[in-house]
Protein backbone atom coordinates (compact mmCIF):
# COMPACT_ATOMS: atom_id res chain seq x y z
CA UNK A 1 0.00 0.00 0.00
CA UNK A 2 1.32 3.40 -0.92
CA UNK A 3 2.07 6.10 1.57
CA UNK A 4 0.71 9.61 1.81
CA UNK A 5 -2.56 11.41 2.16
CA UNK A 6 -5.37 11.16 -0.35
CA UNK A 7 -4.23 14.34 -2.07
CA UNK A 8 -0.61 13.19 -2.19
CA UNK A 9 -1.62 9.89 -3.72
CA UNK A 10 -3.80 11.67 -6.27
CA UNK A 11 -0.86 13.91 -7.13
CA UNK A 12 1.33 10.87 -7.64
CA UNK A 13 -1.22 9.34 -10.03
CA UNK A 14 -1.56 12.57 -11.99
CA UNK A 15 2.21 12.67 -12.41
CA UNK A 16 2.30 9.02 -13.42
CA UNK A 17 -0.34 9.59 -16.10
CA UNK A 18 1.31 12.74 -17.40
CA UNK A 19 3.75 10.63 -19.38
CA UNK A 20 1.04 9.23 -21.66
CA UNK A 21 0.18 11.22 -24.76
CA UNK A 22 -1.74 8.44 -26.42
CA UNK A 23 -5.07 7.18 -25.11
CA UNK A 24 -4.02 3.65 -25.95
CA UNK A 25 -0.99 3.84 -23.66
CA UNK A 26 -3.19 5.25 -20.94
CA UNK A 27 -5.69 2.41 -21.33
CA UNK A 28 -2.93 -0.16 -21.34
CA UNK A 29 -1.55 1.31 -18.13
CA UNK A 30 -5.00 1.26 -16.52
CA UNK A 31 -5.51 -2.36 -17.55
CA UNK A 32 -2.09 -3.18 -16.08
CA UNK A 33 -3.04 -1.56 -12.79
CA UNK A 34 -6.15 -3.70 -12.72
CA UNK A 35 -4.14 -6.84 -13.32
CA UNK A 36 -1.85 -6.11 -10.38
CA UNK A 37 -4.71 -5.20 -8.05
CA UNK A 38 -4.63 -7.17 -4.82
CA UNK A 39 -7.43 -9.76 -5.16
CA UNK A 40 -10.45 -9.67 -2.90
CA UNK A 41 -11.15 -12.63 -0.66
CA UNK A 42 -13.18 -15.14 -2.69
CA UNK A 43 -16.23 -14.97 -0.40
CA UNK A 44 -16.57 -11.29 -1.24
CA UNK A 45 -17.01 -11.95 -4.94
CA UNK A 46 -20.69 -12.53 -4.27
CA UNK A 47 -23.97 -10.70 -4.55
CA UNK A 48 -24.06 -9.00 -1.13
CA UNK A 49 -20.79 -7.27 -1.97
CA UNK A 50 -21.65 -6.47 -5.55
CA UNK A 51 -21.96 -2.82 -6.43
CA UNK A 52 -24.70 -2.28 -8.95
CA UNK A 53 -23.54 -1.52 -12.45
CA UNK A 54 -25.48 -2.18 -15.60
CA UNK A 55 -22.65 -3.42 -17.81
CA UNK A 56 -19.60 -4.21 -15.76
CA UNK A 57 -19.78 -5.48 -12.21
CA UNK A 58 -17.76 -4.32 -9.24
CA UNK A 59 -17.29 -6.07 -5.90
CA UNK A 60 -16.14 -4.15 -2.85
CA UNK A 61 -14.62 -5.57 0.32
CA UNK A 62 -14.44 -2.92 3.04
CA UNK A 63 -12.72 -3.30 6.40
CA UNK A 64 -11.33 -1.28 9.27
CA UNK A 65 -7.76 -1.70 10.52
CA UNK A 66 -6.08 0.53 13.08
CA UNK A 67 -8.77 3.17 12.68
CA UNK A 68 -8.25 3.36 8.90
CA UNK A 69 -10.61 2.15 6.19
CA UNK A 70 -9.17 -0.57 4.05
CA UNK A 71 -10.63 -1.53 0.70
CA UNK A 72 -10.16 -4.42 -1.64
CA UNK A 73 -12.16 -4.52 -4.85
CA UNK A 74 -12.61 -6.35 -8.13
CA UNK A 75 -14.37 -6.04 -11.46
CA UNK A 76 -15.23 -8.37 -14.33
CA UNK A 77 -14.17 -5.81 -16.94
CA UNK A 78 -10.49 -4.97 -17.42
CA UNK A 79 -10.75 -1.20 -17.81
CA UNK A 80 -13.21 -0.88 -14.96
CA UNK A 81 -10.90 -3.00 -12.82
CA UNK A 82 -8.03 -0.63 -13.54
CA UNK A 83 -10.13 2.34 -12.48
CA UNK A 84 -11.17 0.43 -9.38
CA UNK A 85 -7.47 -0.12 -8.66
CA UNK A 86 -6.86 3.63 -8.83
CA UNK A 87 -9.66 4.28 -6.36
CA UNK A 88 -8.39 1.64 -3.98
CA UNK A 89 -4.89 3.08 -4.24
CA UNK A 90 -6.14 6.55 -3.33
CA UNK A 91 -8.65 5.68 -0.63
CA UNK A 92 -7.51 2.50 1.06
CA UNK A 93 -5.65 2.93 4.35
CA UNK A 94 -6.91 6.47 4.88
CA UNK A 95 -8.76 7.99 7.86
CA UNK A 96 -12.53 7.49 7.48
CA UNK A 97 -13.40 11.19 7.59
CA UNK A 98 -10.87 11.96 4.84
CA UNK A 99 -12.34 9.22 2.62
CA UNK A 100 -15.89 10.41 3.19
CA UNK A 101 -14.98 13.95 2.20
CA UNK A 102 -12.47 13.30 -0.60
CA UNK A 103 -13.29 15.39 -3.68
CA UNK A 104 -11.39 12.94 -5.95
CA UNK A 105 -10.52 15.43 -8.64
CA UNK A 106 -7.71 13.32 -10.07
CA UNK A 107 -9.83 11.40 -12.56
CA UNK A 108 -10.65 14.66 -14.27
CA UNK A 109 -7.00 15.70 -14.23
CA UNK A 110 -5.90 12.48 -15.95
CA UNK A 111 -8.64 12.82 -18.56
CA UNK A 112 -10.87 10.04 -17.26
CA UNK A 113 -13.65 12.12 -15.80
CA UNK A 114 -16.26 10.58 -18.11
CA UNK A 115 -15.75 7.23 -16.39
CA UNK A 116 -17.13 8.69 -13.19
CA UNK A 117 -20.14 10.26 -14.84
CA UNK A 118 -23.52 8.90 -13.81
CA UNK A 119 -24.28 8.11 -17.45
CA UNK A 120 -21.59 5.44 -17.38
CA UNK A 121 -22.98 2.14 -16.36
CA UNK A 122 -19.70 0.66 -15.15
CA UNK A 123 -20.40 0.45 -11.42
CA UNK A 124 -17.56 2.82 -10.59
CA UNK A 125 -19.79 5.70 -9.48
CA UNK A 126 -21.71 3.39 -7.19
CA UNK A 127 -18.48 1.93 -5.86
CA UNK A 128 -17.10 5.34 -4.87
CA UNK A 129 -20.44 6.15 -3.26
CA UNK A 130 -20.27 2.88 -1.31
CA UNK A 131 -16.71 3.56 -0.20
CA UNK A 132 -17.66 7.00 1.07
CA UNK A 133 -20.81 5.77 2.79
CA UNK A 134 -18.85 3.08 4.56
CA UNK A 135 -16.19 5.57 5.63
CA UNK A 136 -18.79 8.15 6.72
CA UNK A 137 -20.67 5.58 8.79
CA UNK A 138 -17.47 4.48 10.49
CA UNK A 139 -16.36 8.06 11.09
CA UNK A 140 -19.70 8.93 12.66
CA UNK A 141 -19.50 5.91 14.91
CA UNK A 142 -15.95 6.77 15.99
CA UNK A 143 -16.81 10.38 16.66
CA UNK A 144 -19.89 9.58 18.73
CA UNK A 145 -17.79 7.28 20.88
CA UNK A 146 -14.91 9.47 20.95
CA UNK B 1 -20.94 -6.25 -56.88
CA UNK B 2 -22.49 -3.98 -54.35
CA UNK B 3 -26.15 -2.99 -54.23
CA UNK B 4 -25.15 0.69 -54.28
CA UNK B 5 -22.55 2.36 -56.45
CA UNK B 6 -19.86 4.19 -54.53
CA UNK B 7 -21.31 7.53 -55.62
CA UNK B 8 -24.73 6.59 -54.31
CA UNK B 9 -23.32 5.63 -50.91
CA UNK B 10 -21.59 9.00 -50.77
CA UNK B 11 -24.74 10.82 -51.85
CA UNK B 12 -26.78 9.08 -49.16
CA UNK B 13 -24.22 9.79 -46.44
CA UNK B 14 -24.05 13.41 -47.50
CA UNK B 15 -27.72 13.72 -46.56
CA UNK B 16 -26.96 12.86 -42.93
CA UNK B 17 -25.26 15.80 -41.24
CA UNK B 18 -24.03 13.72 -38.28
CA UNK B 19 -21.35 12.17 -40.47
CA UNK B 20 -19.50 15.46 -40.72
CA UNK B 21 -18.45 15.22 -37.09
CA UNK B 22 -15.52 13.38 -35.60
CA UNK B 23 -15.42 11.27 -32.48
CA UNK B 24 -12.19 11.07 -30.52
CA UNK B 25 -10.46 12.59 -33.51
CA UNK B 26 -11.69 9.89 -35.90
CA UNK B 27 -14.49 9.92 -38.45
CA UNK B 28 -17.65 8.59 -36.83
CA UNK B 29 -18.46 4.95 -37.62
CA UNK B 30 -22.01 4.77 -36.32
CA UNK B 31 -22.91 1.12 -35.84
CA UNK B 32 -25.72 1.62 -33.35
CA UNK B 33 -28.65 2.33 -35.63
CA UNK B 34 -30.76 -0.41 -34.04
CA UNK B 35 -30.90 1.74 -30.91
CA UNK B 36 -31.57 5.01 -32.73
CA UNK B 37 -30.88 5.58 -36.38
CA UNK B 38 -29.58 8.89 -37.67
CA UNK B 39 -31.81 11.41 -39.41
CA UNK B 40 -31.33 12.97 -42.82
CA UNK B 41 -31.21 16.74 -43.16
CA UNK B 42 -34.67 16.64 -44.77
CA UNK B 43 -36.18 15.33 -41.51
CA UNK B 44 -34.42 17.96 -39.41
CA UNK B 45 -35.44 20.65 -41.86
CA UNK B 46 -39.06 19.48 -42.01
CA UNK B 47 -39.36 19.77 -38.24
CA UNK B 48 -37.53 23.08 -38.07
CA UNK B 49 -39.61 24.47 -40.91
CA UNK B 50 -42.80 23.31 -39.27
CA UNK B 51 -41.76 25.08 -36.07
CA UNK B 52 -41.01 28.23 -38.00
CA UNK B 53 -44.12 28.35 -40.15
CA UNK B 54 -46.89 26.10 -38.88
CA UNK B 55 -46.56 25.48 -35.14
CA UNK B 56 -50.02 25.39 -33.56
CA UNK B 57 -51.91 22.83 -31.53
CA UNK B 58 -53.82 20.27 -33.55
CA UNK B 59 -57.49 19.25 -33.73
CA UNK B 60 -59.21 22.02 -31.81
CA UNK B 61 -58.23 25.25 -33.48
CA UNK B 62 -60.44 26.83 -36.10
CA UNK B 63 -57.62 29.07 -37.20
CA UNK B 64 -55.45 28.54 -40.21
CA UNK B 65 -52.27 27.36 -38.50
CA UNK B 66 -54.09 24.80 -36.39
CA UNK B 67 -55.77 23.44 -39.48
CA UNK B 68 -52.47 23.14 -41.29
CA UNK B 69 -50.85 21.44 -38.32
CA UNK B 70 -53.79 19.04 -38.09
CA UNK B 71 -53.42 18.23 -41.77
CA UNK B 72 -49.77 17.33 -41.21
CA UNK B 73 -50.53 15.25 -38.13
CA UNK B 74 -53.63 13.46 -39.41
CA UNK B 75 -52.01 13.20 -42.83
CA UNK B 76 -49.36 11.03 -41.22
CA UNK B 77 -52.11 8.75 -39.95
CA UNK B 78 -53.32 8.30 -43.53
CA UNK B 79 -49.81 7.59 -44.70
CA UNK B 80 -49.16 5.13 -41.90
CA UNK B 81 -52.40 3.29 -42.66
CA UNK B 82 -51.34 2.94 -46.29
CA UNK B 83 -47.75 2.10 -45.29
CA UNK B 84 -48.91 -0.83 -43.14
CA UNK B 85 -51.83 -1.75 -45.40
CA UNK B 86 -54.25 -1.25 -42.54
CA UNK B 87 -57.89 -1.46 -43.55
CA UNK B 88 -58.72 2.01 -42.21
CA UNK B 89 -56.94 5.07 -40.91
CA UNK B 90 -58.57 4.73 -37.49
CA UNK B 91 -56.44 1.65 -36.90
CA UNK B 92 -53.36 3.86 -36.43
CA UNK B 93 -52.75 5.12 -32.87
CA UNK B 94 -49.88 7.51 -32.20
CA UNK B 95 -47.82 6.92 -29.07
CA UNK B 96 -44.48 8.10 -27.72
CA UNK B 97 -42.76 4.97 -28.95
CA UNK B 98 -42.95 1.20 -29.12
CA UNK B 99 -42.80 0.90 -25.34
CA UNK B 100 -45.78 3.14 -24.74
CA UNK B 101 -47.71 1.43 -27.53
CA UNK B 102 -47.19 -1.99 -25.93
CA UNK B 103 -48.10 -0.65 -22.50
CA UNK B 104 -51.33 0.71 -23.94
CA UNK B 105 -52.28 -2.74 -25.20
CA UNK B 106 -51.25 -4.39 -21.92
CA UNK B 107 -53.28 -2.00 -19.79
CA UNK B 108 -56.26 -1.26 -21.96
CA UNK B 109 -56.72 -4.42 -24.01
CA UNK B 110 -55.32 -7.28 -21.97
CA UNK B 111 -55.83 -6.24 -18.35
CA UNK B 112 -59.65 -6.23 -18.37
CA UNK B 113 -59.67 -9.62 -20.11
CA UNK B 114 -57.21 -11.41 -17.85
CA UNK B 115 -58.49 -13.84 -15.24
CA UNK B 116 -56.40 -15.67 -12.62
CA UNK B 117 -54.50 -18.57 -14.14
CA UNK B 118 -54.39 -17.07 -17.63
CA UNK B 119 -51.17 -17.28 -19.60
CA UNK B 120 -49.53 -14.56 -21.65
CA UNK B 121 -47.09 -16.16 -24.09
CA UNK B 122 -43.99 -14.12 -24.80
CA UNK B 123 -40.82 -15.23 -26.55
CA UNK B 124 -37.60 -15.77 -24.65
CA UNK B 125 -35.87 -13.23 -26.87
CA UNK B 126 -38.14 -10.26 -26.22
CA UNK B 127 -36.89 -6.79 -25.48
CA UNK B 128 -37.93 -5.87 -21.94
CA UNK B 129 -40.48 -3.48 -23.46
CA UNK B 130 -42.39 -6.50 -24.76
CA UNK B 131 -42.03 -8.48 -21.56
CA UNK B 132 -42.24 -6.26 -18.49
CA UNK B 133 -45.60 -4.59 -19.30
CA UNK B 134 -47.18 -8.06 -19.57
CA UNK B 135 -45.54 -9.15 -16.32
CA UNK B 136 -46.90 -6.13 -14.46
CA UNK B 137 -50.44 -6.62 -15.71
CA UNK B 138 -50.32 -10.40 -15.24
CA UNK B 139 -49.06 -10.13 -11.67
CA UNK B 140 -51.90 -7.81 -10.83
CA UNK B 141 -54.51 -10.21 -12.21
CA UNK B 142 -53.06 -13.47 -10.95
CA UNK B 143 -52.04 -14.49 -14.46
CA UNK B 144 -48.62 -15.70 -15.58
CA UNK B 145 -46.19 -14.84 -18.36
CA UNK B 146 -44.67 -17.91 -19.97
CA UNK B 147 -41.99 -18.12 -22.59
CA UNK B 148 -41.85 -19.41 -26.11
CA UNK B 149 -38.37 -20.93 -25.87
CA UNK B 150 -35.55 -19.90 -28.18
CA UNK B 151 -33.37 -22.47 -29.91
CA UNK B 152 -29.57 -22.48 -30.13
CA UNK B 153 -29.57 -20.88 -33.58
CA UNK B 154 -31.56 -17.86 -32.39
CA UNK B 155 -34.92 -18.93 -33.82
CA UNK B 156 -37.99 -19.69 -31.74
CA UNK B 157 -39.22 -23.17 -30.92
CA UNK B 158 -42.34 -23.31 -33.08
CA UNK B 159 -43.33 -26.79 -31.89
CA UNK B 160 -43.17 -25.66 -28.26
CA UNK B 161 -45.30 -22.66 -29.21
CA UNK B 162 -48.00 -24.85 -30.74
CA UNK B 163 -47.91 -27.09 -27.71
CA UNK B 164 -48.36 -24.13 -25.38
CA UNK B 165 -51.28 -22.87 -27.46
CA UNK B 166 -52.91 -26.28 -27.23
CA UNK B 167 -52.27 -27.10 -23.62
CA UNK B 168 -52.14 -23.80 -21.75
CA UNK B 169 -54.91 -21.24 -21.12
CA UNK B 170 -53.27 -18.64 -23.38
CA UNK B 171 -55.03 -15.27 -23.36
CA UNK B 172 -52.55 -13.34 -25.49
CA UNK B 173 -49.35 -13.78 -27.50
CA UNK B 174 -46.66 -11.09 -27.73
CA UNK B 175 -43.77 -11.74 -30.06
CA UNK B 176 -41.03 -9.78 -31.75
CA UNK B 177 -40.71 -9.69 -35.52
CA UNK B 178 -36.94 -9.21 -35.45
CA UNK B 179 -34.69 -9.77 -32.42
CA UNK B 180 -32.87 -6.63 -31.30
CA UNK B 181 -30.28 -8.79 -29.54
CA UNK B 182 -29.53 -11.34 -32.29
CA UNK B 183 -31.07 -10.04 -35.50
CA UNK B 184 -33.20 -13.15 -36.12
CA UNK B 185 -36.18 -12.53 -38.40
CA UNK B 186 -38.98 -14.67 -37.00
CA UNK B 187 -41.74 -16.10 -39.21
CA UNK B 188 -44.33 -14.10 -37.27
CA UNK B 189 -47.01 -14.68 -39.88
CA UNK B 190 -47.03 -18.35 -38.91
CA UNK B 191 -47.16 -17.45 -35.22
CA UNK B 192 -50.11 -15.15 -35.87
CA UNK B 193 -51.98 -17.72 -37.99
CA UNK B 194 -51.73 -20.37 -35.27
CA UNK B 195 -52.98 -18.01 -32.57
CA UNK B 196 -55.68 -16.59 -34.76
CA UNK B 197 -57.11 -19.99 -35.61
CA UNK B 198 -57.59 -20.45 -31.86
CA UNK B 199 -59.05 -16.99 -31.34
CA UNK B 200 -56.00 -15.73 -29.43
CA UNK B 201 -54.91 -12.14 -30.08
CA UNK B 202 -51.29 -11.39 -31.03
CA UNK B 203 -49.16 -8.30 -30.63
CA UNK B 204 -46.09 -8.08 -32.84
CA UNK B 205 -43.17 -5.90 -31.73
CA UNK B 206 -42.05 -4.38 -35.02
CA UNK B 207 -39.45 -2.01 -33.59
CA UNK B 208 -36.60 -3.87 -35.33
CA UNK B 209 -38.46 -5.03 -38.44
CA UNK B 210 -40.31 -2.00 -39.78
CA UNK B 211 -37.03 -0.07 -40.29
CA UNK B 212 -35.75 -2.83 -42.57
CA UNK B 213 -38.75 -4.16 -44.47
CA UNK B 214 -42.28 -3.30 -45.48
CA UNK B 215 -44.68 -4.85 -43.01
CA UNK B 216 -48.19 -5.61 -44.20
CA UNK B 217 -50.44 -6.08 -41.19
CA UNK B 218 -53.19 -7.82 -43.10
CA UNK B 219 -50.77 -10.33 -44.61
CA UNK B 220 -49.17 -10.81 -41.19
CA UNK B 221 -52.54 -11.35 -39.55
CA UNK B 222 -51.62 -9.67 -36.28
CA UNK B 223 -54.04 -7.87 -33.98
CA UNK B 224 -51.49 -5.26 -32.93
CA UNK B 225 -48.15 -4.03 -34.27
CA UNK B 226 -45.94 -1.49 -32.52
CA UNK B 227 -42.87 0.39 -33.73
CA UNK B 228 -40.90 3.62 -33.26
CA UNK B 229 -40.08 6.45 -35.66
CA UNK B 230 -36.58 7.06 -34.29
CA UNK B 231 -35.33 3.69 -35.47
CA UNK B 232 -36.34 4.45 -39.07
CA UNK B 233 -34.58 7.79 -39.61
CA UNK B 234 -37.46 9.68 -38.04
CA UNK B 235 -37.81 11.79 -34.90
CA UNK B 236 -37.73 10.60 -31.30
CA UNK B 237 -40.90 10.65 -29.22
CA UNK B 238 -43.17 9.20 -31.88
CA UNK B 239 -44.36 5.64 -32.07
CA UNK B 240 -47.12 3.88 -33.91
CA UNK B 241 -49.57 1.28 -32.70
CA UNK B 242 -51.55 -0.50 -35.36
CA UNK B 243 -54.60 -2.14 -33.83
CA UNK B 244 -57.33 -4.03 -35.66
CA UNK B 245 -60.35 -1.75 -35.44
CA UNK B 246 -62.67 -4.12 -33.60
CA UNK B 247 -59.91 -4.67 -31.04
CA UNK B 248 -59.36 -0.96 -30.54
CA UNK B 249 -63.07 -0.32 -30.38
CA UNK B 250 -63.41 -2.81 -27.53
CA UNK B 251 -60.75 -1.10 -25.42
CA UNK B 252 -61.40 1.45 -22.67
CA UNK B 253 -59.22 4.56 -22.48
CA UNK B 254 -55.88 4.19 -20.71
CA UNK B 255 -54.87 7.77 -20.04
CA UNK B 256 -57.41 10.54 -19.59
CA UNK B 257 -57.14 14.13 -20.70
CA UNK B 258 -57.83 16.45 -23.56
CA UNK B 259 -58.49 15.19 -27.09
CA UNK B 260 -59.64 11.72 -26.03
CA UNK B 261 -63.09 12.73 -24.79
CA UNK B 262 -66.51 13.01 -26.38
CA UNK B 263 -68.38 14.92 -23.68
CA UNK B 264 -67.19 15.81 -20.18
CA UNK B 265 -69.28 16.67 -17.17
CA UNK B 266 -69.19 16.00 -13.46
CA UNK B 267 -72.09 13.60 -13.89
CA UNK B 268 -70.07 11.49 -16.31
CA UNK B 269 -67.73 11.62 -19.26
CA UNK B 270 -67.95 9.82 -22.57
CA UNK B 271 -65.00 9.03 -24.74
CA UNK B 272 -63.97 9.63 -28.30
CA UNK B 273 -63.79 6.89 -30.93
CA UNK B 274 -60.48 5.09 -31.60
CA UNK B 275 -57.80 6.07 -32.27
CA UNK B 276 -58.28 9.44 -30.54
CA UNK B 277 -59.63 7.71 -27.43
CA UNK B 278 -56.03 6.59 -26.83
CA UNK B 279 -54.33 9.87 -27.59
CA UNK B 280 -54.83 11.97 -24.48
CA UNK B 281 -53.13 15.33 -24.44
CA UNK B 282 -51.22 17.22 -27.09
CA UNK B 283 -49.56 14.79 -29.47
CA UNK B 284 -46.01 15.20 -30.79
CA UNK B 285 -47.22 16.86 -33.96
CA UNK B 286 -43.81 18.35 -34.75
CA UNK B 287 -42.50 14.80 -34.99
CA UNK B 288 -45.27 14.03 -37.45
CA UNK B 289 -43.81 16.67 -39.77
CA UNK B 290 -40.41 14.97 -39.48
CA UNK B 291 -41.85 11.52 -40.01
CA UNK B 292 -43.37 12.55 -43.33
CA UNK B 293 -39.86 13.43 -44.49
CA UNK B 294 -38.48 10.14 -43.13
CA UNK B 295 -41.07 8.21 -45.13
CA UNK B 296 -40.21 10.29 -48.20
CA UNK B 297 -36.54 9.40 -47.75
CA UNK B 298 -37.37 5.71 -47.47
CA UNK B 299 -39.53 5.85 -50.58
CA UNK B 300 -36.85 7.70 -52.56
CA UNK B 301 -34.16 5.12 -51.86
CA UNK B 302 -36.59 2.19 -51.94
CA UNK B 303 -36.99 -0.23 -49.06
CA UNK B 304 -35.96 -3.29 -51.09
CA UNK B 305 -32.67 -1.66 -51.97
CA UNK B 306 -32.19 -0.46 -48.39
CA UNK B 307 -32.76 -3.99 -47.14
CA UNK B 308 -30.44 -5.53 -49.74
CA UNK B 309 -27.72 -3.04 -48.90
CA UNK B 310 -28.01 -3.56 -45.14
CA UNK B 311 -28.02 -7.29 -45.65
CA UNK B 312 -24.85 -7.20 -47.71
CA UNK B 313 -23.03 -5.29 -44.96
CA UNK B 314 -24.49 -7.45 -42.22
CA UNK B 315 -23.41 -10.66 -43.94
CA UNK B 316 -19.93 -9.32 -44.47
CA UNK B 317 -19.65 -8.25 -40.81
CA UNK B 318 -20.91 -11.62 -39.58
CA UNK B 319 -18.47 -13.47 -41.79
CA UNK B 320 -15.45 -11.32 -40.94
CA UNK B 321 -16.13 -11.24 -37.22
CA UNK B 322 -16.64 -15.01 -37.12
CA UNK B 323 -13.24 -15.47 -38.69
CA UNK B 324 -11.53 -13.88 -35.67
CA UNK B 325 -10.36 -16.55 -33.28
CA UNK B 326 -12.23 -16.34 -29.97
CA UNK B 327 -15.20 -14.49 -31.44
CA UNK B 328 -18.58 -16.14 -31.08
CA UNK B 329 -21.40 -14.60 -33.13
CA UNK B 330 -24.69 -15.27 -31.35
CA UNK B 331 -27.34 -16.92 -33.47
CA UNK B 332 -27.11 -18.55 -36.86
CA UNK B 333 -30.70 -18.16 -38.01
CA UNK B 334 -31.32 -18.47 -41.74
CA UNK B 335 -32.80 -14.99 -41.90
CA UNK B 336 -31.34 -12.01 -40.06
CA UNK B 337 -31.75 -8.25 -40.24
CA UNK B 338 -30.04 -5.20 -38.88
CA UNK B 339 -27.73 -6.45 -36.17
CA UNK B 340 -24.83 -8.78 -35.40
CA UNK B 341 -24.21 -9.65 -31.77
CA UNK B 342 -20.98 -11.24 -30.59
CA UNK B 343 -18.76 -12.00 -27.66
CA UNK B 344 -14.98 -12.25 -27.56
CA UNK B 345 -13.70 -15.02 -25.33
CA UNK B 346 -12.08 -13.79 -22.15
CA UNK B 347 -12.75 -10.12 -22.85
CA UNK B 348 -15.59 -8.13 -21.33
CA UNK B 349 -18.00 -6.50 -23.77
CA UNK B 350 -17.73 -3.25 -21.83
CA UNK B 351 -13.98 -3.09 -22.42
CA UNK B 352 -14.48 -3.72 -26.14
CA UNK B 353 -17.10 -0.97 -26.30
CA UNK B 354 -14.80 1.53 -24.58
CA UNK B 355 -11.93 0.54 -26.83
CA UNK B 356 -13.94 0.84 -30.04
CA UNK B 357 -15.28 4.21 -28.88
CA UNK B 358 -11.72 5.49 -28.75
CA UNK B 359 -11.43 4.48 -32.42
CA UNK B 360 -14.55 6.48 -33.27
CA UNK B 361 -16.66 3.33 -33.62
CA UNK B 362 -20.07 3.43 -31.92
CA UNK B 363 -21.43 0.01 -30.99
CA UNK B 364 -23.85 -1.14 -28.33
CA UNK B 365 -22.65 -3.27 -25.45
CA UNK B 366 -24.50 -4.95 -22.62
CA UNK B 367 -27.68 -6.97 -22.41
CA UNK B 368 -29.62 -4.91 -24.98
CA UNK B 369 -32.66 -4.81 -22.68
CA UNK B 370 -33.09 -8.53 -23.31
CA UNK B 371 -31.69 -10.17 -20.20
CA UNK B 372 -33.60 -13.46 -20.62
CA UNK B 373 -32.09 -13.75 -24.11
CA UNK B 374 -28.59 -13.19 -22.70
CA UNK B 375 -29.22 -15.84 -20.07
CA UNK B 376 -30.46 -18.23 -22.75
CA UNK B 377 -27.13 -18.00 -24.58
CA UNK B 378 -25.05 -18.06 -21.42
CA UNK B 379 -23.63 -14.54 -21.62
CA UNK B 380 -24.00 -11.44 -19.45
CA UNK B 381 -23.92 -9.20 -22.49
CA UNK B 382 -22.62 -8.87 -26.01
CA UNK B 383 -21.17 -6.35 -28.39
CA UNK B 384 -23.76 -5.44 -30.98
CA UNK B 385 -23.10 -3.73 -34.29
CA UNK B 386 -26.09 -2.62 -36.29
CA UNK B 387 -26.42 -1.31 -39.80
CA UNK B 388 -28.52 1.14 -41.74
CA UNK B 389 -28.69 2.46 -45.27
CA UNK B 390 -25.77 4.86 -44.69
CA UNK B 391 -23.41 2.19 -43.35
CA UNK B 392 -20.32 1.38 -45.42
CA UNK B 393 -17.86 -1.41 -46.15
CA UNK B 394 -15.15 0.77 -44.62
CA UNK B 395 -17.07 0.88 -41.35
CA UNK B 396 -17.35 -2.90 -41.35
CA UNK B 397 -13.60 -3.10 -41.96
CA UNK B 398 -12.88 -0.63 -39.15
CA UNK B 399 -15.08 -2.64 -36.81
CA UNK B 400 -13.35 -5.90 -37.65
CA UNK B 401 -9.88 -4.35 -37.38
CA UNK B 402 -10.91 -2.68 -34.10
CA UNK B 403 -12.06 -5.97 -32.61
CA UNK B 404 -8.79 -7.62 -33.68
CA UNK B 405 -6.80 -4.86 -31.99
CA UNK B 406 -9.03 -4.95 -28.91
CA UNK B 407 -8.29 -8.63 -28.63
CA UNK B 408 -4.54 -7.97 -28.62
CA UNK B 409 -4.67 -5.05 -26.21
CA UNK B 410 -7.29 -6.33 -23.80
CA UNK B 411 -6.58 -10.05 -23.99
Amino acid sequence: MSEGTILEREEEIVEEFSMFDEWLDKYEHIIGLGKSLEPIDPEYRADPWKVKGCQSQVWLQPAIADGKVVFKADSDAAITKGLVALMVRVLSGQPPRAVAEAPLAFLERIGLREHLSPTRSNGLVSMVKQMKLYAAAYAAKEESHG
Amino acid sequence: MSVFERTEVEAIRARFPIFSRKVNGKPLAFLDSAASSQVPESVIEAMANFERTTRANVHRGVHRLSQEATEVHEGLRDRMAAFLKASRREEIVFARGTTEAINLVAWSFLRPRLVPGDVVLVSELEHHANLVPWQIVAAERGAVVEKIPALDDGTLDFAAYIEALETRPVRMVAVQHVSNALGTVHPVGRFCAEARSRGIPVLVDGAQSVPHMDVDVSALGCDFLAFSAHKMHGPTGLGVLYGRYDRLDSMPPWQGGGDMIDKVSFSGTTFHEPPWRFEAGTPHYVAAAGMHAALDFRAEVGVERIAAREHELLESARRELSSIEGVRVLGSAPEVAGVVSFVLEGIHHYDIGLYLDQLGIAVRTGHHCAQPAMERYGVTGTVRASFAVYSTEEEVERLVAGVRRAKEVLG
